[in-house]
């Protein structure tokens, strides 16, 4: 650090007081806005859950689908048409639907049922307990181990319930990247299985998942399913469009978007104004380094390089109080959707260089604006 | 006769525009020497301070022209005149302005740091300031702990750390009391006065009159007259 800078942070952290009332505003700012865009992307997150959980690069859908939970049957066609396209390596069926458990109690619970291809069992979860090849098994299904699985009574190997009364059989324990977004348990079994264990309309294919021979082909899969009238969306598009809905149509991102503005406006108020005081208060002193030969482009790297500090020491803390308070969070609740992201950590940054800039940018002016002069006037 | 230190020829200035319009300095020549201690004094509002800035580089004159050792300062850049005062001036200014947040050695320490110095040798440094002006033992405590008459001596070792050739000292013994002040200027002209040094005093203390080499009297920005010193 050279000695101006030097100089210029002694300044700063030795008048404990506002230094501490910056970081205050500064931290609770990034606080309040990681907090709130990490929630948004958890939820977001969850309501990609299904879609990231199965992997496929490439899922066929109707196209009024707006969301993966949504689903709009498509004919078995749709699937023989799919695979004929010559840039598709491979084409699987995917059910996914909702469906009622009677529990050993009696109590019922809602579930999703993921009905996976009977033949390649593709987008299968990650097994804790138990084989996969069991969930050929009769009435076999899979639970996945997550913040809902207590809601089904901690189901063990061998438990034993009833889908749409159908027997069921808990023939392995699983795990899965993301946790849905509803709150309700996931099982997994075959896609015959969970046609004829769940009531379903005329057509019974939920998405159609598909791996392209290489990346090149994906337009030519999306193009010819729209000559069809259905919609190919690549891993990304499909989770982008889930996202779009929720930010646009559903009024949640716009409410979590206010709440996160407010919280810059709120950290920009606290931190511009005690930064603003503390350079007023400070302005005689730099007056004084400004007669004694000190250049205007010094004080102004001074100016700088104190709002920079404070704002990166505030964006710092504000980042561990954060990840602190959704640990914490996440051991009381295990449904706390939160999670932060580099997004998340990009945005906060690119608003606290804002708050930084900002500050600094009235103390520049005025301290470019003192006259040594008014110094020896007093 | 010693060489010049700071020739000053008609200086004007003046304030504000129009009706509101005060001209504090009215074609102020004057002549400064090395080895000199020279004081201007006048009532409040004779324009003593004024000079003192247009003098140090601080203030530009609306016309008239000041040389500093032969080269006119007022045809420097800001950057070079920043230069200029950084390594040919030290400042003693009335109400001190010290760093309250530093310690005494670190205000000291000031103009080596703008001078680019390292940190730690301009401290060192700084505090053999801090023992020539008798503040010995004083180096890390903040200048709030020191009586006003130690501040006065921070800021003259402040001043002279940087070994400029002209010392300018705006009201030096304003806030001190009589036997402090007599004091102060008597070590300024002691220990800090030499053959290769000007300073500078604007002042209207009388009990330090006896330790001026002249003294330039003001009055509605013009000098009226040019006495020996310790006849004030």
């Amino acid at each position: 650090m050279t000695g101006i800078l030097k100089l210029a942070y002694k300044l700063l952290v030795n008048d404990k007081a506002k230094f501490t009332a910056l970081l205050v505003g500064i931290t609770f700012a990034v606080f309040l806005m990681i907090a709130m865009t990490s929630l948004f992307a958890g939820v977001l997150n969850r309501a990609s859950a299904t879609v990231i959980n199965l992997g496929a690069s490439i899922w066929v859908m109707d196209p009024s689908v707006q969301t993966v939970a949504n689903t709009i049957g498509m004919p078995d066609y749709v699937l023989d048409a799919t695979r004929s396209i010559r840039g598709v390596r491979y084409a699987v069926p995917v059910y996914s639907g909702s469906a009622l458990v009677k529990l050993g109690d009696g109590a019922y619970q809602a579930v999703t049922v993921v009905g996976l291809d009977d033949t390649s069992l593709f987008g299968r979860p990650r097994l804790v307990e138990g084989k996969i090849e069991d969930i050929y098994g009769e009435n076999a299904f899979i639970v996945v181990k997550d913040p809902e699985f207590p809601k089904l009574g901690n189901p063990r190997m061998g438990s034993e319930f009833e889908v749409n009364e159908h027997r069921g059989v808990i023939v392995g324990i699983a795990t899965v990247a993301s946790s849905g977004l509803f709150g309700v348990p996931t099982l997994y079994t075959t896609y015959e299985r969970a046609l004829s264990y769940i009531p379903n309309p005329r057509f019974t294919i939920s998405y159609v998942l598909v791996e392209p021979k290489s990346p090149s082909e994906v337009s030519t899969i999306k193009q010819e399913m729209h000559a069809l009238g259905y919609l190919a969306l690549t891993k990304d598009e499909f989770m982008s469009k889930i996202s779009a809905f929720y930010m646009f149509q559903t009024g949640l991102g716009m409410n979590l978007l206010i709440m996160t503005v407010m919280s810059f406006i709120v950290g920009l108020s606290i931190s511009g104004q005690t930064f603003y005081t503390f350079v007023l208060e400070n302005l005689e002193k730099f007056g004084a380094l400004k007669a004694m030969g000190t250049r205007n482009r010094e004080l102004v790297q001074m100016i700088l390089f104190q709002a920079s500090f404070t704002a990166l020491t505030g964006y710092g803390l504000g980042i561990g109080l954060c990840a602190l308070t959704i640990a914490l969070a996440k051991l009381r609740l295990p449904d706390y959707a939160a999670m932060i992201t580099f997004w998340n950590l990009g945005l906060a940054f690119v608003m606290v260089v804002i708050i930084a800039a900002v500050s600094s940018y009235f103390g520049v002016r005025k301290v470019l604006r003192i006259e040594p002069f008014d110094i020896f006037r007093g | 006769m010693p060489d010049k230190a700071i020739t000053a020829t008609a200086i004007v200035k003046s304030f504000g525009e129009g009706e509101a319009k005060t001209v504090a300095l009215r074609e102020v020549s004057l002549d400064a020497y090395f080895g000199e201690m020279l004081y201007i004094v006048g009532p409040s509002g004779s324009g003593k301070t004024t000079l003192l800035s247009v003098l140090s580089g601080i203030l530009r004159p609306d016309s008239g022209s000041v040389s500093v050792e032969g080269a006119d300062i007022w045809n420097l850049s800001s950057d070079q005149l920043a230069d200029f005062r950084l390594h040919k001036i030290g400042f003693v200014f009335q109400d001190y302005h010290l760093f309250p947040r530093l310690t005494t050695s670190e205000n000291v320490a000031i103009p080596l740091i703008l001078k680019r110095q390292n940190w730690s040798q301009s401290i060192v440094e700084a505090t053999k300031y801090l023992d020539i002006v008798g503040l010995k033992g004083r180096a890390d405590l903040p200048p709030v702990k020191l009586s006003g008459g130690e501040q006065q001596r921070v800021a003259i070792a402040r001043a002279i750390v940087g070994q400029p050739d002209i010392m300018i000292m705006d009201e030096p013994t304003a806030s001190l009391d009589g036997d402090t002040g007599h004091a102060i200027v008597q070590f300024v002209k002691q220990n800090v006065l030499n053959d290769k040094r000007c300073i500078l005093i604007v002042t209207h203390d009388n009990r330090i009159s006896e330790f001026a080499t002249r003294i330039l009297k003001m009055q509605d920005g013009r000098l009226i007259g040019v006495e020996k010193g310790g006849n004030m």
